[in-house]
């Protein structure tokens, strides 16, 4: 995220910002230092830290908000021992003065995994720690997919070629059209997050409260953004000749235009995963703090925050599921073993079938929350189910005829050097990744499985293998798994708890967010596969 | 022809003839090959399966392969190949995994003879045995590679990569039992048909997927790769390493390479992605293909030669569905439209030009080269076919060298130095600054300081014998500095040193040289003598030296050139009585360039030359009338300093605002001033000119500059016992409550001025100090340390 969005107000707390630029002045210089990779140096800034803030007690000056935001993060998130102890004390102190202190309402990164189960599975501290010192912060994205560090490492690589190395879009236009890809799918902490790096980046705020502010080169976005958060099958080469058109008033060069779609599908994926993770916001996101005391009747439990997944306990139902796991491996076994002869009309027909099977994911649609309202045209436009007799469905693509390995590949390195090396790399780890365990079993191929799951997302976006039997995703996948994984890859901002829950219930939490994974990397490659194919053409 | 006519001797069939055509298919092609006597194409793809037989004038659709009502995946092609030895035989690879075999001997509708569903992906590739008929191996998506036989139901024997998908298998052409396979991860492994457990042998030939790879038909050790990496590479296998012996770069990722029949080094080439050309390239030549077929409008999914002893005809399917037939002798040649010129400077100013030596010294005694080089053995030696060779280019590389002493900036650190900023009457200034820069061989500077002392001194004081020596100075340099610029331009290129070069290999050995095209000189001040392309014209430099202004004139003749001639003259157009003197130089140029005898250059500059001198020096004397105001000539002299500073000389710029002071600084704005200042301190840092660069920034009026001086003047200072900064007191340390420096003579607290050795950290009171080491050589502390007091 933002390199160093201390003292970047979050929205709405725009009032504080004045008061903050008088007088954090050193505690924000002493917030950089504490990242630093001299042990000593921090030390010392830590220091400084706890005298600023004490001498701000001392003398009856006001605490901004935003330090004591800052601080309450830094105590909550910081995977440094030492610095998270003293935030956490001189907030302490803080209150004991009689200042009013935020508190933090979210008990963890994730609204759907307990942190402390989430800490016993974190394989180790120094991923998050080489993060906290490099991006200067730590927030709930990095914190669960720490759980699988080869993937977190190369995903913050490319992140930070995306958003802070050298491209052709300036950095606040990045956060930009990561913000406005963001509020496709009502991801409140995304735009508060992406947010901030646009300030940061010397953004302009105006631009935040609607997109009408923004320049109309940034606009054109509108339609490929929409198209490529919900139903990408229909980018053609039309809408890359609009945008890139010598006619049009503010063309986009090819390059800068690989650079506006990987950010937008990277921004779309991530919402993906951060919905169905159920991302606590940051605690100094709106919604992820609050100066009231606790009441004592309740014990701190979940925000109730609209924009945050609720927390339903899903897991009431928990009937006998260690069947189920047993019965999976059964099938995945026979299915490697199975040398069965199918014609080829069943075989279009199970590829069909899964497409177009309907899955309930729609529960309600809720208008789009405040923050993000000014920054969506058209946000009734969904991801919508094929036509169940397949004859108005759109073409299907064939992964041989456009693959990522043979085309899409060259294509973005070819545009924007480097960048399809990160993203091969990405996708390369994400679909070998394999810990040989499933749920309580040890030594598990578990390769069918993750490629049923990458083939049913593809599926899903029309994308069809010709060598693949789509008969295997329905023995794999039970009917709760597609529940979420449909739920997640095409109405993300509807998933809930009760939905997570319920598939996988005797998998660890780690299982679940790998699973997520796939699903937001497959997502990710589908929509760019489309998008890079109208680009092909164009350039024909 | 005569090869041509041996192969169809051979193979008994109509002779191959034809022209570059093209038809249509109904659908994107992936793949095509040909039967062995070239009669007949299949072309293969998701919707396609067809079989063509190629006529004089046309393509005509012998066969429609995809039968059925609803074509089964099986029809979904991936790669076809037809076999070479037995020619109703086909097999093709389909994309959801299976292997099937065609017989075109069946009599009914379906051809399909066998099925092989070995695989669990999608198979990439297949590849019937040269010489074997029933053997047929193929690669896939899986990883797996598997070896057919085409009597028995099922594959023989399995090979397995141990690594992501096979990209591509190949059989050795000549050796009968090997194969290679390239993968998705970079590999090229080599296997023994014998052996399914291990491969013979495995390198990392690209980054990234290898997509292709070819054996060379005629030499057993040749494998050439192709890649997403956007290389061609070529391996000789023979050795215990695979050694890559020839790297021919692309410029897009390579999906197809095939070796051209009977030529060696020859390879065609087709992309995946973007480009849609195909090249054929000279594997010697990798810098630019050797020939370039254009038709397509998509990219080219299928190569493949039409006959395997026949280098003229190239087969080629593509996605925008057409099939063709490019002639060779229709293809385009991207060598005949390359630019044969080049032109770099180098680090130190010396600027090489490489040009067609035709260009360069085309003079009646060399001999245009029969054919190619000698050195290597050509293939059909008996007649050589100029179009099959690489249109002849040897190019000559000439490198001028500057002059040792100008291309330093050797004037710029001397001038520095040695001019005098303030500090005297503005007169002697001017002179003291002149002499330097005619010392320094820069005489237009040194005109320039001269006149400057002219025009803003007091009237009253007699210099005109001064002036007099300047002018006549400057005048007989000048024209002889255009005639050097002229130099560069005449076909004969002045040259210092000069390398012949052809091929990237040196000819020294060629004695086509003459003696009198090799000259060189290190040494610039000497006339050069160069040939003419017709006359043996001989040209001249002239005596200026070549600083580095002069040296850009090289590049930019033109237009550096005419101010080189008449910016020292802006200063006289307002006399109105020589308002035709810049006209002397332009003319003379005119003549030059248009006169093919530029060897009467010398006696035209020797006779104008006092001619010019003459017309100056004769209206120079009442030009001192004190009727101008001095102010008279500050637009000119901001021009004039404008120019410098353009120039690059922005020393000059610098030094004449501060030693002309008030007189010039409010005509020039105060950014561009500041500019000024900024630029040359710069540069004067840059060349560790310390003090120089202080006394400008002394000197300077410049708001902004002079503080630059007064900025990070504060010492931020430690305490000697515990380390810590020291925060309020320079003497007093607030944490351990030591006095942190003490006078190592008296053992009191300094409060003052505090000296210390650099050498033992030492120290004390400044006068403590300085008497101290009067007296005693040592450190007063004892440490034995000999310190120094400077």
């Amino acid at each position: 995220m933002a390199s160093n969005g201390y003292n970047t107000p979050g929205l709405g707390s725009g009032r504080h910002r004045y008061e903050s630029e008088s007088d954090v002045g050193p505690t924000v210089n002493s917030l950089a230092r504490l990242c630093s990779k001299d042990e000593d140096e921090r030390a010392a800034s830590l220091e400084e830290l706890s005298q600023g803030v004490l001498a701000c007690l001392g003398s009856d000056r006001l605490i901004s908000k935003q330090t004591l935001l800052n601080l309450l993060r830094l105590s909550r998130s910081c995977p440094l021992q030492e610095v998270r102890g003293r935030a956490t004390e001189l907030l302490h102190t803080a209150q004991e003065q009689g200042v009013e202190v935020p508190r933090a309402l979210a008990s963890g990164p994730s609204a759907f995994i307990p942190a402390k189960e989430m800490l016993k599975e974190v394989p180790d501290q120094d991923i998050l720690i080489e993060s906290f010192l490099s991006v200067g912060r730590v927030d709930h994205i990095t914190m669960v997919m720490a759980m699988h560090p080869a993937y977190l490492s190369c995903f913050l690589r490319t992140q930070h070629a995306l958003l802070e190395m050298d491209g052709p879009l300036p950095r606040h236009w990045r956060h930009y059209i990561a913000v406005m890809a963001a509020a496709r799918h009502h991801c409140s902490y995304l735009v508060q997050q992406h947010s901030a790096g646009f300030l940061d980046a010397g953004g302009e705020e105006s631009w935040l409260s609607g997109l009408k502010h923004a320049p109309t080169k940034l606009r054109s976005l509108q339609t490929l953004n929409k198209l490529l958060a919900h139903r990408p099958w229909l980018i053609t080469l039309q809408h890359i000749q609009e945008l890139v058109c010598p006619g049009a008033e503010h063309r986009w060069s090819l390059a800068e235009l690989i650079h506006a779609v990987i950010l937008m599908a990277h921004a779309h994926s991530l919402c993906s995963f951060g919905w169905g993770c159920g991302l606590n916001p940051e605690p100094n996101h709106i919604g992820g703090y609050t100066f009231q005391l606790p009441s004592p009747s309740h014990l701190p439990r979940s925000p109730h925050s609209p924009h945050s997944p609720a927390h339903e306990d899903g897991r009431q139902e928990l009937g006998d599921g260690a069947m189920e796991v047993e019965v999976l491996m059964q099938r995945m076994v026979e299915l490697q073993q199975q040398e069965e002869e199918c014609t080829q009309e069943e075989m279009v027909t199970r590829f069909e079938r899964e497409r177009s099977e309907s899955i309930p994911t729609t529960v309600v649609r809720e208008a789009p929350p405040d923050l993000v309202l000014g920054l969506v045209e058209e946000p009734e436009f969904r991801y919508e189910d094929f036509a169940p007799k397949g004859e108005q469905s759109p073409p299907t693509m064939r992964a041989q005829d456009y693959s990522w390995e043979d085309h899409g590949f060259s294509l973005v390195n070819r545009l924007l050097p480097d960048m399809g090396q990160l993203l091969d790399e990405k996708f390369q780890v994400v679909s070998n990744m394999t810990y040989h365990r499933m749920a309580m079993h040890e030594g598990v191929d578990t390769h069918t499985l993750r490629k049923a799951l990458w083939n049913y997302i593809h599926c899903l976006y029309g994308i069809r293998y010709d060598d693949y039997d789509y008969g295997s995703v329905n023995v794999l996948l039970e009917r709760s798994l597609k529940v979420f994984v449909k739920t997640m890859a095409c109405h993300p901002e509807q998933t809930t708890a009760r939905v997570y829950h319920a598939f996988w219930r005797h998998f660890r939490h780690s299982e679940k967010v790998h699973a997520n994974l796939i699903v937001m990397e497959a997502r990710l490659q589908a929509a760019l596969l489309y998008t890079l194919r109208a680009i092909t053409h164009y350039m024909r | 022809m005569e090869k041509m006519s041996r192969v169809t001797t051979a193979h008994s069939s109509s002779a191959i003839s034809g022209r570059t055509m093209f038809c249509h298919l109904d659908a994107p092609a992936n793949a095509i090959s040909v039967c062995r006597d070239a009669t007949q194409v299949v072309v293969a793809g998701r919707n396609i399966f067809k079989i063509y037989a190629l006529e004089e004038e046309q393509f005509v659709e012998k066969l429609n392969l995809r039968v059925g009502r609803k074509p089964s995946l099986n029809f979904s092609c991936a790669d076809v190949m037809w076999h070479q030895m037995e020619e109703n035989l086909l097999a093709t690879a389909a994309t959801n995994g299976a292997v099937v075999t065609w017989n075109l001997g069946k009599p009914s509708r379906n051809k399909q003879d066998q099925l092989f569903t070995e695989h669990k992906r999608t198979v990439n590739k297949v590849c019937f045995h040269p010489t074997d008929v029933y053997m047929l191996l193929s690669g896939s998506q899986d990883g797996f590679m598997k070896c057919f036989d085409l009597r028995k139901k099922e594959s023989v024997s399995t090979f397995s990569g141990q690594s992501e998908s096979v990209r591509d298998v190949q059989f050795s052409i000549k050796d009968y039992f090997t194969f290679a396979a390239t993968f998705e991860n970079g590999n090229v492994q080599v296997w023994d048909i014998r052996r399914p457990d291990r491969y013979e042998r495995m390198f990392t030939a690209h980054t990234g997927p290898v997509f292709c790879c070819d054996w060379h038909p005629d030499d057993r050790g040749w494998l050439a790769t192709g890649g997403r990496d956007k290389m061609v590479k070529v391996w000789d296998m023979t050795t215990n390493r695979a050694k890559e012996i020839y790297c021919v770069q692309t410029i897009a990722s390579v999906a197809r390479v095939k070796w051209r029949p009977e030529k060696k080094f020859h390879l065609a080439t087709c992309s995946m992605m973007v480009d849609h050309n195909i090249y054929v390239w000279d594997v010697r030549r990798p810098f630019i293909p050797f020939a370039t077929f254009e038709e397509h409008k998509d990219v080219t999914t299928g190569i493949v030669w039409r006959h395997q002893h026949d280098p003229h005809f190239l087969l080629s399917g593509s996605k925008d569905s057409t099939l063709y037939q490019h002639m060779f002798k229709d293809a385009t040649r991207p060598v005949d439209k390359a630019n044969p010129e080049g032109l770099c400077f180098g680090l130190f100013g010396d600027l090489a030009f490489a040009a067609k030596e035709s260009l360069i010294s085309s003079d009646a005694n060399r001999k245009p080269y029969p054919g190619g080089d000698r050195r290597y053995p050509i293939f059909f030696f008996k007649k050589p076919d100029p179009t099959e060779q690489f249109a002849h280019v040897s190019s000559a590389l000439s490198v001028f060298e500057t002059d040792l002493d100008s291309n330093r900036m050797d004037w710029f650190v001397k001038t520095a130095q040695l001019y005098l900023l303030c500090g005297k009457p503005f007169a002697e200034l001017c002179d003291h600054n002149a002499k330097v820069a005619r010392e320094l061989k820069r005489p237009q500077v040194s005109t320039t300081w001269t006149m400057l002392r002219i025009m803003f001194s007091d009237p009253a004081n007699p210099t005109t014998p001064g002036l007099n020596h300047s002018l006549s100075n400057k005048l007989g340099t000048l024209p002889l500095m255009n005639s050097f610029s002229m130099k560069e331009m005449g076909p004969g290129m002045g040259t210092e040193s000069r390398l012949e070069r052809s091929k990237g290999e040196s000819r020294q050995d060629n004695a086509h040289l003459e003696p009198g095209i090799l000259h060189i000189s290190n040494n610039n001040e000497e006339n050069e003598e160069t040939e003419g392309s017709e006359g043996q014209a001989e040209y001249m430099f002239g005596d200026a030296e070549l600083d580095d202004d002069d040296l850009y004139s090289m590049e930019h003749e033109n237009q550096t050139e005419e101010q080189e001639c008449t910016l020292p003259q802006e200063a006289f157009q307002l006399r109105h009585e020589i308002m035709d003197n810049p006209s002397a130089p332009e003319h003379l140029q005119q003549d030059k360039a248009d006169s093919p005898h530029v060897s009467g250059n010398e006696a035209e500059v020797t006779c104008l030359t006092p001619i010019e001198s003459f017309s100056l020096i004769s209206i120079s004397q009442p030009l001192f009338s004190p009727h101008l105001p001095a102010s008279f000539f500050c637009p000119i002299v901001r021009e004039m300093l404008s120019y410098y500073a353009e120039q690059g000389d922005v020393q000059m710029a610098v030094s004449v605002l501060i030693v002309l002071g008030d007189r010039i600084r409010k005509e020039i704005d105060d950014l561009t001033q500041e500019h000024w200042y900024m630029s040359y301190i710069d540069l004067l840092q840059r060349f560790e000119l310390w003090n120089v660069s202080n006394e400008v920034i002394k000197l300077s009026t410049c708001s902004a500059i002079t503080c630059l001086n007064q900025a990070s003047t504060t010492l931020h200072i430690n305490c000697s016992n515990c380390k810590r900064p020291m925060s309020n007191k320079g003497w007093i340390c607030d944490r351990c409550h030591q006095c942190a420096s003490v006078c190592a003579v008296c053992h009191h607290v300094v409060k003052g001025l505090f000296v210390w050795c650099q050498g033992c950290s030492h120290g004390g009171h400044l006068e403590h100090i300085m008497n101290w080491l009067k007296s005693s050589a040592h450190c007063p502390a004892g440490c034995g340390h000999l310190c120094e007091y400077t």
